[in-house]
């Protein structure tokens, strides 16, 4: 018997490029426990658990098994989710249709990683293909900055284009305890930042981050006894779309389309630049920015740019985008799609603080990794149909 | 534990469509496609299954050797070749190579001696290695000609 599905809450740790005061099982601990804390909720309440992170990237490959001290999932089922970069956003996804399923009442959902445990560019490069990808890829930079370039090309976008995206977001995150980086940043030093791979400065990139995220969701029948705003999931998607680097449509993001398509379709969203109130973007880079809105018909092909410039997607605006300051800021890749997810979740549930959005009724949050593949999550104040 | 002095063989399976590309690339200095009998799409690296179309493809073309950059990037950061463990030399030119007759894009090592000619829609030609093995490695890089 199918049923609806809430969040009904969320911790973060505290994140850091360095976390040598916890090993990996008490970092997922830390976020954990606050999320029982949020929710109400003890550990013998949650019926399984679902965890994840970039599997090779501390060396650990069997985190189910080795973080259940920390997970509290001793004697319970914990099923592990890792799909790279999306890790994160398809934990939430997979949980969403555990509790739908009706087969599990609340779901504890966890992402987590310590990227300083990792060789980070190396690993990204030996997730792809040994033959004919490798040659030449280095990791998630090289790749964005194709997809950069081949976007600047096509719709004449500039570099000082994305920088703005990065100032945004680098501000954003100043309101934000739970961000790592939390320093505002001008146009002109992510210009003069070192260049990476062209056209991606140093500024333009997310850091390297140790931490985790727990949210927890829960099915309609004890969503609303739980918490008295649950932020509940009106639909999800997700979309791959290549096998080898080279067949990717290079310069716009075709899995973003088709899953923003899907999700407005099964919502009867008709107005997302009007209806959706914020959206927290698993966005590694300021060239995304631009790039995957217009992917998202927010706005058309080529125009992210001045809708950016115009103030639109800063707090304050008619979408703010990322109030959180987003991946940019903060880069727990396992962690970082659930992140986004708790982030939206707190966005509608009124729990932001000084990064709330006022009067959000809808948000989206997504997720992004290996072959351009994206998962999205529409989150909703009112239950849904 | 230190990068550089592990060897850490294994064996990969290229496939018949992928061992047929590295042969004729070896002996004839030729690129392989294969295109979908259904859509046309004809694809870089080739292999047995047009995704899109979930058919089988047996259809050879010759593609290039000749093409165009599709995208690029300049690489300036230092990292670790994971191939080698050893510090990749930068900066190197990272191409999106569109072969002449592709629909996909092979990637490949990009000729850096004019940066300003590195750019997406510059033609370029692959430059072979003299003693060809039957991998990625037997084309060294590819020049913008133009």
């Amino acid at each position: 018997m199918a049923k609806r599905v809430a969040i009904v809450g969320t911790g973060q740790t505290f994140h850091k490029s360095h976390r040598p005061d916890v090993n990996g099982q008490e970092l997922i601990n830390e976020a954990v426990q606050r999320a029982l804390i949020d929710a109400n909720l003890k550990m013998k309440d949650i019926s399984a658990i679902l965890i994840g992170n970039m599997d090779h990237f501390e060396g650990i490959n069997y985190v189910d098994c080795w973080s259940v001290d920390g997970s509290g999932g001793v004697m319970k089922p914990v099923i592990k989710i890792t799909t790279g970069g999306t890790t994160g956003a398809s934990l939430a996804i997979g949980g969403y249709h555990m509790v739908a399923s009706g087969m599990f009442e609340k779901v504890l959902i966890i992402g987590w990683e310590k990227n300083s445990e990792s060789d980070t560019t190396g690993a990204i490069t030996t997730a792809f293909d040994p033959i004919w990808d490798r040659q030449v890829f280095a990791g998630a930079i090289s790749g964005l900055a194709a997809e950069a370039q081949g976007y600047m090309a096509r719709f004449g976008a500039c570099d000082r284009d994305a920088a703005r995206v990065s100032v945004r977001d680098r501000k954003h995150a100043t309101n934000n305890p739970h961000a790592q980086l939390r320093k505002e940043v001008t146009l002109e030093e992510v210009l003069a930042s070192p260049m990476l791979a062209d056209p991606i400065h140093l500024l333009d990139v997310c850091p390297r981050t140790d931490g985790a995220c727990a949210v927890i969701m829960a099915n309609e029948d004890v969503a609303g006894k739980i918490c008295s705003v649950p932020d509940w999931i009106w639909a999800t998607a997700a979309r791959h779309s290549y096998t080898y680097l080279g067949d990717g449509d290079w310069g716009r993001l075709t899995s973003m389309e088709k899953c923003a398509k899907e999700i407005w379709k099964k919502t009867g969203i008709k107005e997302p630049r009007k209806e959706i109130d914020v959206i927290e973007m698993y966005q590694p880079y300021s060239f995304a920015g631009l790039i995957w809105i217009e992917d998202m018909g927010i706005v058309g092909h080529g125009e992210a740019p001045q809708y950016i410039w115009d103030g639109n997607t800063d707090m304050g605006g008619e979408l703010p985008v990322n109030p959180s300051g987003g991946v940019i800021a903060c880069n727990p890749i396992g962690a970082t799609g659930l992140i986004r997810c708790a982030e939206a979740a707190m966005q509608v549930m009124g729990k932001a603080d000084a990064r709330q959005v006022p009067d959000v009724n809808f948000a989206v949050s997504t997720g992004f990794g290996g072959c351009m593949w994206t998962d999205m999550l529409l989150h909703g104040k009112r239950k849904p149909n | 534990m230190e990068s550089g002095d592990a060897s850490q063989p294994f064996a990969y399976a290229v496939g018949m469509h992928g061992s047929k590309f590295f042969a004729e690339t070896r002996d004839n200095k030729r690129f392989m496609g294969v295109k979908c009998p259904k859509c046309g799409k004809v694809y870089i690296p080739p292999r047995g299954v047009c995704g899109s179309c979930f058919v089988e493809m047996n259809d050879w073309v010759e593609v290039g050797p000749k093409g165009v950059i599709g995208t690029f990037t300049i690489l300036r950061f230092a990292f670790i070749d994971p191939e080698t463990g050893h510090q990749k030399p930068v900066p190197y030119g990272y191409g999106f190579i569109k072969l002449d007759g592709a629909d996909t894009l092979l990637q490949h090592y990009i000729d850096l001696e004019d940066e300003s000619k590195v750019k997406i829609g510059a033609r370029v030609e692959p430059v072979f290695a003299q003693e060809r093995k039957g991998n990625t490695r037997d084309v060294e890089y590819f020049r913008v000609i133009d």
